[in-house]
């Protein structure tokens, strides 16, 4: 199913939680909403389950205009940050009550109910437990009959909050390439809130970054990497070293000194300039460069970390480098990004 | 290798194993504890319970036994089971609404609404009962509707119950409102959006979620409904055989010099708590076990 989010805003009180975002998704496709947090992804995501209403805008399912509709006629699959598994139900119980509470004339007999309910206990793997209770299950186990609920009832949408925000590192991981692989065999249109970059990159076929209740840029998670909208999803993903810079008549200076960087169309004035640890070479000093001194060089393996100090500010800044670059502390030298961006300084 | 005996040697030297002794007050201090502690409940609690049962019975059962048919007594009883039946009930249905709508959603006025919830709780039961007084009585600010109607709220059933379901309002709210907070509403949104209507979500997840905590708060809110006297003294006008409730009728027994008949009748009321006290306690223990 396609979704359509168009100029919506919400405001809870004096706080702007949304402000005119505007989204496509794509029938089958898997999308993160990917921000910190304040940043409006929750309420993105309860907006389009029906959770929550927003003041202005349009949600569109398939074209049809979804607001008319309460979350429980939309038929979307909600998982919940902290799953909201029923506790007084067993795991069977559980999965099966999206199947019992519909009305008499809808309502499957008990044998088809019960085909069913063992159809998605195999599918998270948890046949075995169906008797449990969820207090006497581990979070990721939680976590996969929270999912078997919601997708028991064959929902048009599958909407997951932080779905691995309260696993440790390891079952999270395990976790998540299930659930990409899970997306992959049942293809449902899926959104998943989260504010971990690992986890939107490795999972999701696009990513919404979202800040203070704006969309700063959608794309693939390449894009989103190497071709960062605004400085927020710069310093956002990934890592970023961030400079202060002056443009004057299109040329870039840092501390008063040209360094021999293209002001990339901005107008002259204060700007900031972002650059990757990783995409720096390190050379001997040179005139209109980036010029430091190496202060420390740590780091184990086949790279290393090198701490160079700045201008005459010694604005101190860490690069990448390998295991022999030949380089000691006192050293004088230059940096050269492979790859920078200047934004103007009130983006 | 060496590191990890380190640390074990390490971590015994910092928590030496207590030695049994330190672990103890001296056989003297314990006794003495113990003891002013039996001597308190048997002075406070467990003496006025035999006295009342050794009262009651003081001339023998067939005289216990005619104090408790005798018919005044009998319509107390009656009257003290019908009250407290139709207030419990009441204040079922209010306090569970009202903690619903206290720990769910959110208002203005909630905190007004919370501390109004206490209030019952903070004024004397005099001035319960006097309240509706004030309201259906007589001079009261309804009494004139009332008597042109002939509708008899005062000195009758519904003043009674009125006034016992004011004095208990707080028990089963007070209960449910911590315990329904701390739940969220996470449950109740994943039951609607998987397609549950607001009468499944609630007798599906909600109730069901609550059951111990509101069974515990209709039996608390239960024993202070059968033996409310202020309040229900003020409203009723003490006639005999009709509006007189069992703590009532002890009092008039007590006063006109018949203790036996008046103790008699305390033994009941007493029975019916102990009763109420081992349903709490059974219901501890299922709810720990649960």
């Amino acid at each position: 199913m396609k979704i359509s989010i168009n100029n919506v805003a919400k405001r809870f009180n004096a706080f702007t939680a949304l402000a005119d975002v505007n989204l496509d998704i794509k029938s089958g496709e898997l999308v993160a909403l990917l921000g910190p947090s304040g940043s409006g992804k929750t309420t993105l995501l309860r907006i389009i389950a029906g959770l929550e209403w927003p003041d202005e805008g349009q949600v569109l399912f398939d074209g049809e205009d979804a607001l008319l509709r309460s979350v429980r006629e939309r038929n979307v699959g909600f998982v919940f940050q902290h799953y909201a598994l029923f506790r007084h139900m067993t795991v069977f119980e559980n999965i099966a009550f999206g199947l019992r509470v519909r009305p008499r004339a809808q309502r499957w007999p008990e044998a088809e109910i019960g085909n069913r309910v063992e159809q998605f206990l195999s599918l998270v793997q948890l046949q075995s437990l169906a008797g449990r209770y969820p207090t006497q299950l581990s979070g990721g186990q939680r976590q996969r009959v929270a999912l078997a609920r919601a997708l028991a009832v064959d929902p048009r949408v599958l909407l997951l909050d932080e779905p691995f925000g309260a696993l440790d590192a390891k079952v999270r991981k395990e976790l998540r390439r299930w659930l990409r692989s899970l997306h992959e065999d049942i293809h449902v249109t899926s959104v998943f809130v989260t504010h971990d970059q690992e986890e939107a990159l490795e999972v999701a076929d696009r990513i919404v970054v979202m800040d203070r209740g704006r969309i700063q840029q959608i794309g693939t998670p390449q894009d989103v990497y190497e071709r960062p909208a605004t400085a927020f999803v710069y310093e956002f993903i990934g890592e970023s070293i961030m400079l202060p810079v002056h443009i004057r008549d299109g040329a870039v200076q840092f501390d008063g000194c040209a360094i021999g960087l293209d002001s990339q169309g901005a107008h002259d004035g204060q700007a900031s300039l972002f650059m990757r640890p990783s995409e720096m070479i390190v050379g001997p000093p040179a005139g209109a460069l980036l010029g430091g001194v190496v202060r420390r060089i740590h780091g184990l393996g086949p790279s290393r970390r090198v701490e160079v100090a700045l201008g005459q500010s010694g604005t101190p800044v860490e690069v990448d480098a390998s295991h022999d670059c030949g380089l000691a502390p006192g050293q004088h030298v230059s940096l050269r990004p492979n790859r920078y961006r200047i934004f103007a300084a009130n983006t | 290798m060496s590191v990890a005996i380190g640390t074990l040697a390490g971590r015994e030297h910092r928590v030496p194993a207590p030695s049994p002794r330190r672990r103890r007050e001296s056989a003297a201090v314990r006794w003495t504890i113990v003891a002013i502690a039996v001597v308190f409940l048997t002075i406070f609690l467990v003496l006025p319970l035999a006295v009342v049962f050794m009262q009651a019975f003081s001339r023998g059962v067939r005289p216990y036994l005619g104090a408790l048919t005798h018919p005044d007594a009998l319509a107390a009883i009656r009257l003290t089971l019908l009250v407290a039946a139709i207030s419990v009930a009441l204040n079922l249905v209010f306090g569970l609404v009202a903690a619903w709508a206290i720990s769910k959603f959110e208002f203005p006025g909630k905190g007004f609404l919370i501390t109004l919830i206490d209030l019952p709780f903070s004024i004397s039961p005099v001035i319960s009962g006097l309240v509706f007084v004030l309201l259906f009585g007589g001079q009261g600010l309804f009494g004139g509707y009332l008597q042109a109607h002939d509708i008899k709220v005062l000195f009758a059933l519904p003043g009674i119950v009125l006034a016992t379901t004011l004095v208990t309002f707080p028990f089963v709210a007070r209960e449910l409102i911590p315990l329904m907070k701390e739940q969220g509403t996470h449950e109740e949104e994943a039951a609607i959006s998987l397609g549950a209507s607001g009468l499944q979500t609630f007798f599906r997840v909600t109730l069901p979620n609550v059951k111990w905590a509101l069974l515990y708060g209709v039996l608390l809110c239960n024993a202070r409904a059968m033996g409310e006297f202020g309040a229900v003294s003020v409203v009723s006008g003490h006639i005999r055989g009709e509006t007189n409730t069992m703590p009532l009728h002890i009092e008039i027994l007590y006063n006109e010099y018949q203790f036996m008949a008046s103790f008699a009748v305390a033994s009941v009321l007493a029975l019916l708590a102990l009763l109420t006290l081992i349903a709490k306690a059974v219901l501890e223990r299922t709810t720990q076990h649960s």
